[in-house]
């Protein structure tokens, strides 16, 4: 048995836990409905893009979905969770009406609670998991609105508790960006002793949680939260700082950094390189959603403009699609369009955010790609021609390949279009580090338990490893590169002088 | 924050600002660019770093009064503080011994034309410069310039100061007087299209630094992007500077226009 899986039982045997699990017949548990979120209504929230769409369960909502866990002697569910949290034990707290101290488990495990509760594709993680899902044919505890609640809950009793930290120890680390999965990491290590700094090239801390992913799905004011918790336990953050172009690894060597995390994600928007892609009225959904995430160019007093369209397409079917197509209709768009080359069952995008999406009024156009933009006299985009599709055999993924429908093409009006087909690993923090090993897909190559790359002293986790991928799995790297580049500086600094 | 250290008028409408940056001060190369926002709700502004002095811990940056945010940024005085500085940004010039380097600068353009001047000549290079404006006020530098080239041609659209005409004569009656083994212009885009055009027809080499539409500045969102040789570039990241004459220069003179609307509206608000 693991260490993890011991801590879980001994847990699960708290006189309290067992008292709880007496105290209502599982019968009378699994009689239960999974609970509904309350959401704004589509034609209200569309009028506002920071207009958060779910709001969050009530109290005795939040009781009632955590009584329906049962409390499972193997808890499943805490394997489909990248960070591992201990699910059961903050269910059962909320179930108890001990919301603080749910707050309190969910950050032993996770830098960033009320994100994730948000955002993680819950479906194909921990609720995946769940023993309704897996043994009743039923629908899963709702862990991420649990998760959320408690992180809510706590942010508005003004009662935040902050983790506790062990004592300095006085060895330097840095983390590189500041994106989740760095931000998980000094959340890690500042509780391990160390002395942790955060480089970020922005002038926001957060990466895609500030940049990326929309008010009305995640509001900004919920990520400074978080971050203030790092910084009361100590992470130091400097903004403006582009690490091997500010300052080199080798200046912060000479500063006594000991080992790095770069966590600099996969930044760089992917184009299609077909014809009328540089016309105005084009652009990445990078771009699009910096504008008016971190920029605030919807706003009447920023100095930031963004373009508007009447009829907006968005290229694509992921998570980034659904934010950039959502957002141009609460910027007014006449027509929204997400175009996708394959089906709506292939779209890798949270389940919740194409309903959301479907609900707003956003039309889909599945089984069709793009071949050429085509100008105004003015310029600017004014129509797309469109290659229709079909699906053919599974491809490497598993997913079918579209195919071209020879000959079928079809014109239709745009005035802005959206390409957010994908992003690739950043390469200006890899390109100055020479000698550091990388894959053909420029991503740092690192060992994966260990998350060390071919220069000892350097881990990395998140996009700038894994290409784009979701929050969460970003979080479960820094976690775990924290783990290891712990028992490396232990290694290192600690044994020699018999500490 | 970075602190505006001095503060000085080049001409009505250009003002030089030494700022407290040490870290940049000390990695920057020629040819490097910053980022930088006034202001909370300021938007991000690339400039290129024209000179630097690492014992102070200073670099320098020109800017044009040519729109809302270089307005404000004109509004500061010394002693006040840049919300947000970062870089130092973008590839450095290739400097090596060439030969003989014509150096053109249009308007404000004169200001990143400055440090690449200098790295050429202190590289051994005979440099002949020429700065180009619409008339004698807005010539800008021509002291510095003098210090670091052997030959100086200014000359304006109405013949203020200098000589009377457009910097591609200039530069043309240079080329047939001598052997001129590369050219380097920075200057408005159309300035920097119709030099291309000429040192193409003579075949001399040509780098230009591109002032494109920028947010990030560090590859992120590809406003920036260009069509160099048939194929997509970020200017932030693979650039600013490229080859002249595999530039799209018409698609990139059509992107600068993308916002024109939004900036004569925020131009004209105060």
């Amino acid at each position: 048995m693991t260490e993890y899986t011991e801590m879980l039982n001994r847990e699960r045997n708290a006189e309290w836990r067992v008292a709880l699990r007496n105290s209502v017949p599982n019968k009378e548990r699994i009689a239960i409905e999974r609970v509904k979120m309350t959401e704004v209504e589509p034609h209200e929230r569309i009028k506002s893009q920071t207009c958060e769409v779910n709001r969050g369960l009530k109290a005795e909502q939040a009781q009632r979905e955590a009584s329906r866990c049962m409390d499972c002697v193997t808890p499943t569910c805490v394997e489909g969770c990248p960070v591992s949290i201990n699910i059961p034990k903050f269910v059962k707290q909320i179930e108890a009406g001990k919301f603080l101290d749910a707050a309190v488990t969910l950050k032993e495990f996770s830098a960033l609670p009320a994100v994730c509760g948000r955002v993680c594709p819950q479906e194909k993680q921990c609720e995946l998991k769940c023993f309704y899902q897996q043994k009743m044919q039923k629908e899963p505890v709702a862990i991420g609105y649990l998760e959320r609640f408690a992180a809510d809950y706590e942010r508005l009793s003004g009662k935040i508790q902050i983790p506790k930290v062990e004592a300095r120890n006085g060895i330097k680390v840095a983390a590189i960006g500041s994106g989740p999965s760095s931000l998980s990491f000094a959340g890690d290590m500042i509780k391990f002793g160390y002395e942790v700094t955060v480089f970020e090239a922005l002038h926001e801390i957060g990466g895609v949680l500030k940049y990326g992913i929309p008010e009305f799905r995640l509001p900004n004011s919920v990520v400074d939260v978080e971050l203030e918790n790092l910084k009361e336990m100590g992470v130091t953050f400097e903004k403006n700082f582009v690490v091997g172009r500010t300052a080199s690894f080798d200046d912060l060597k000479e500063l006594g950094y000991k080992a790095f995390f770069v966590g600099s994600g996969a930044g760089l928007p992917n184009f299609m390189n077909i014809p009328g892609e540089n016309l105005n009225g084009v652009m990445s959904s990078n771009e699009y959603l910096t504008r008016v995430n971190l920029m605030y160019a919807n706003q009447s007093d920023s100095d930031t403009p963004v373009m508007l369209g009447k009829r907006v397409a968005v290229i694509g079917g992921g998570n980034t699609a659904m934010d950039a197509v959502r957002t141009s209709k609460r910027l007014g768009a006449e027509r929204s369009i997400i175009i996708y080359r394959r089906s709506l069952e292939e779209m890798p995008a949270r389940l919740e955010e194409i309903k959301h999406a479907q609900e707003e009024g956003i039309e889909f156009m599945n089984l069709a790609n793009p071949v050429e933009y085509l100008a105004d006299a003015g310029g600017r985009v004014a129509k797309v021609r469109l290659q229709r599709m079909k699906l053919g055999e599974p491809d490497a993924s598993g997913r079918r390949r579209p195919v071209a429908i020879e000959g079928d093409i079809v014109e239709i009006e745009v005035d802005l279009v959206i390409v957010a087909i994908g992003v690739s690993p950043n390469p200006l923090i890899p390109a100055s580090l020479a000698g550091l090993k990388m894959s053909r897909y420029g991503t740092i190559e690192v060992n994966e338990e260990t998350m060390q790359s071919s220069i000892p002293e350097i881990f990395a986790g998140g996009d700038i490893v894994r290409g784009g991928a979701t929050v969460i799995l970003a979080m479960g790297d820094g976690r775990r590169a924290a783990a290891s580049m712990h028992r490396y500086l232990q290694e290192k600094y600690k044994k020699p002088t018999g500490k | 924050m970075n602190k505006i250290v001095e503060k000085y008028k080049l001409s009505e409408n250009v003002c030089k600002f030494i700022v407290e940056a040490p870290m940049i001060a000390k990695s920057r190369k020629p040819g490097n660019f910053v980022i930088l926002r006034v202001g909370d709700k300021g938007e991000r502004i690339p400039l290129t770093i024209v000179d630097s002095d690492i014992e102070k811990g200073t670099i320098t940056l020109i800017v044009q009064n040519v729109g809302a945010s270089s307005r404000k940024l004109c509004q500061l005085g010394a002693g006040e503080f840049i919300t947000d500085m970062v870089g130092p940004l973008g590839k450095a010039t290739h400097i090596y011994k060439a030969g003989t380097i014509l150096a053109l600068g249009g308007g404000v353009g004169v200001a990143p034309l400055f440090p690449i001047v200098k790295a050429f000549k202190e590289a051994g290079n005979r440099v002949i410069t020429i700065l180009a404006a619409r008339n004698k006020d807005l010539v800008i530098l021509e002291n510095e310039m003098r210090q670091w080239s052997d030959e100086v041609i200014v000359m304006t659209d109405d013949g203020s100061s200098g000589r009377k005409g457009l910097v591609t004569e200039g530069a043309e009656e240079v080329i047939k007087r001598e052997k001129v083994d590369e050219c380097v212009a920075i200057g408005p885009a159309i300035m920097m299209k119709f030099c291309a055009l000429l040192t193409k027809k003579y075949d001399v080499p040509t780098q230009v630094s591109l002032n494109t539409i920028m947010v990030d500045g560090t590859g992120m969102c590809g406003a920036c992007r260009v069509t160099v040789n048939g194929e997509t570039k970020f200017t932030c990241i693979d650039g600013p500077e490229f080859n002249a004459h595999q530039i799209d220069f018409d698609e990139l003179l059509q992107r600068m226009r993308a916002y024109k609307n939004e900036e004569d509206q925020a131009r004209n608000k105060k």
